[in-house]
């Protein structure tokens, strides 16, 4: 069960704050991260997301002290997360899905980073239960799919049972089933008092899992909010459908809605699901589907990333 | 720092490439040790060449093949300890469990000692398994209880170790796996016995060709076979300048890495 990681902490505890102070990065010519300032949370899930290229990666680097920031810095708690004695007991990260040596076994990987982490290998084999890869701890590597190295990681990283979890784009490669398994995890985590910081290209990816959003485009902060504050900026959106689609289209002119097409219907935006009903039997339209979509957060993600840039 | 260690020899282990390499290395140097033991006993020797060895001095530089030609089985598995972190990104994962990267580079270095001193044991043991039969039926006895003997044979497992340790520095400053392992060969297999030969010849670059790497581990254990067949000069570093020599080339290389690569940012 999600939460129930062998081992952890029962009860609360307080994650550490995860601090971003004017943090800037520049690569020769490119300006790869530009003055971000944001603080990630104890107790939430954090998305931190951006198009491809906004430099998530490399401002999650400089975090965990893999890039060095060319102006500002990047704290875990009261200081840096090198100069932690043991880090990896404060942070657990993931950042590359694909950094395995190919020859070694699953078992083989996460004992090799268990030693400096200060756990035994009896806790790498709990992990590897834990994250659903019994049966193939023995198996070398590059045998792995994308989305076992996926769970690998996120053992890697929960090895040293850190207060605060980082994670690149941990969704990519998962299958549903493994999307919403990690879904309830983030959020058990986060229920216990952890730090959870997690990235993606892909809001809609994320945002049944995030309390809060950090966006970034061009290496600038877009915009920073709990989830709710952010679907404030957005349009409802409704699907609807009518056997008599021409008839359909000339309603949504003569409202003047915004509309596209999608499927065999029609998805209205900004126009809740009873003003749409309404409006169809006024014009004596007979309808087949009739369904809010909720809130269109991805075109504002699409919209606070498009107009920045 | 000792979890350090234990990481870095987990790494090694963990793969297949440690003992591949040395399977590799115990049966080249059988066969070479049979060859040669062979050829400088049973085949004749050119009457207008240089004098041939005997006894003991023979004996002890067939032995010392395990350096002359096995050592590049430990300098690449060292080397590998390095650049396959590169190779695979696995530096990401190892410097976030210890962000110190010169614990981590002083921990690779160490880690390869043990690994290094296997390979000496496994690659005399190779050589004087076959030569020493052959030596003692067709030559003048195989001389392992001749105390210089001995020692070539045991320095010749203490300088295997060296290598390993100067094949981490360089994969700390070379860290593309290929490359690096193309220069590895293509010096010790190339550049550097024509260098010896090449500088040996004259007076004035003579004393230079002892401070090569190669020569100086032929100095450290006390028996060249380039000097003995190549016609080179055999004049030779004493041990404890050859062990000083291999020391900085360690020492030096390790420098380099720690303030290039291991100063860049990772990723």
């Amino acid at each position: 069960m999600p939460g129930t990681m062998p081992g952890t902490m029962r009860g609360t505890l307080t994650g550490p704050t995860l601090a971003f102070e004017g943090v800037s990065k520049t690569f020769g010519p490119v300006q790869a991260v530009d003055d971000l300032s944001f603080t990630v949370r104890p107790g939430a899930v954090t998305g931190f997301l951006g198009p491809n290229g906004a430099g998530k990666t490399t401002t999650l680097r400089m975090l965990l002290g893999l890039t060095r920031p060319t102006a500002g810095r990047a704290l875990v708690g009261d200081r840096g997360y090198a100069e932690h004695p043991r880090p990896a007991r404060v942070v657990g990260a993931a950042l590359e899905a694909s950094s395995f040596h190919p020859g070694r076994t699953g078992l083989g990987h996460l004992e090799v980073y268990a030693a400096q982490v200060g756990v035994s290998r009896e806790r790498c084999r709990e992990l590897i239960e834990f994250v659903g890869l019994s049966g193939a701890e023995n198996r070398r590597l590059g045998g792995y799919s994308m989305g076992m190295r996926q769970r690998l990681g996120l053992a890697t990283a929960l090895l040293g049972d850190p207060p605060a979890i980082v994670l690149d784009e941990p969704a990519n490669g998962l299958d549903p089933e493994g999307i919403v398994w990690l879904r309830r995890l983030l959020r058990a985590f986060a229920d216990q008092g952890r730090t959870v910081l997690i990235s993606s290209h892909v809001l809609t990816e994320v945002q049944h899992t995030v309390d809060d959003v950090v966006i970034i485009t061009g290496g600038r902060l877009v915009h920073a909010s709990s989830l709710a504050a952010l679907s404030d900026l957005a349009e409802p959106e409704t699907y609807v459908e009518a056997p008599d689609s021409d008839a359909l289209a000339r309603l949504a002119a003569e409202r003047d809605w915004t509309v596209r097409p999608d499927g065999p219907g029609l998805v209205v935006t900004g126009v809740e699901a009873p003003e749409v009903g309404a409006a169809a039997y006024a014009g004596g339209l007979e309808l087949h589907q009739l369904a809010s979509r909720g809130v269109g957060l991805e075109d504002v993600f699409f919209r606070l990333t498009r107009d920045a840039s | 720092m000792r979890a350090a260690l234990v990481a870095e020899y987990r790494k090694l282990l963990s793969t297949r490439m440690w003992w591949v390499l040395l399977v590799a290395l115990a049966a080249y140097l059988a066969f070479i040790g049979g060859v040669m033991g062979l050829s400088l006993t049973v085949a004749p020797q050119p009457e207008d060449g240089p004098p041939p060895l005997e006894g003991a001095e023979l004996a002890a530089a067939v032995y010392g093949l395990t350096n002359a030609i096995g050592y590049v089985f430990p300098l690449v598995i060292g080397s590998l300890a390095m650049t396959t972190e590169f190779r695979y990104r696995t530096i990401t994962q190892s410097l976030l469990v210890e962000p110190r990267r010169g614990v981590l580079l002083g921990a690779k270095l160490l880690a390869t000692v043990p690994l290094g001193l296997l390979y000496g044991v496994v690659g005399t043991a190779a050589v004087v398994g076959v030569a020493g039969p052959v030596l003692a039926a067709a030559g003048d006895g195989a001389f392992l209880t001749d105390g210089d003997v001995v020692q070539v044979i045991l320095l010749s497992v203490v300088v295997s170790a060296l290598w390993a340790v100067i094949g981490v520095a360089f994969g700390s400053v070379l860290t593309n796996q290929v490359a690096a392992i193309v220069v590895i060969l293509a010096f010790t297999q190339f550049v550097e016995p024509i260098a010896r030969i090449a500088l040996g010849a004259f007076d004035v670059t003579d004393g230079v060709a002892r401070f090569l790497p190669g020569a100086a581990a032929d100095g450290l254990i006390g028996a060249s076979f380039y000097a003995a067949f190549g016609g080179g000069d055999s004049d030779l570093l004493p041990r404890w300048a050859s062990l000083l020599v291999l020391l900085a080339y360690a020492g030096g290389l390790a420098l380099v890495g720690r303030f290039t690569t291991l100063r860049r940012d990772i990723g």
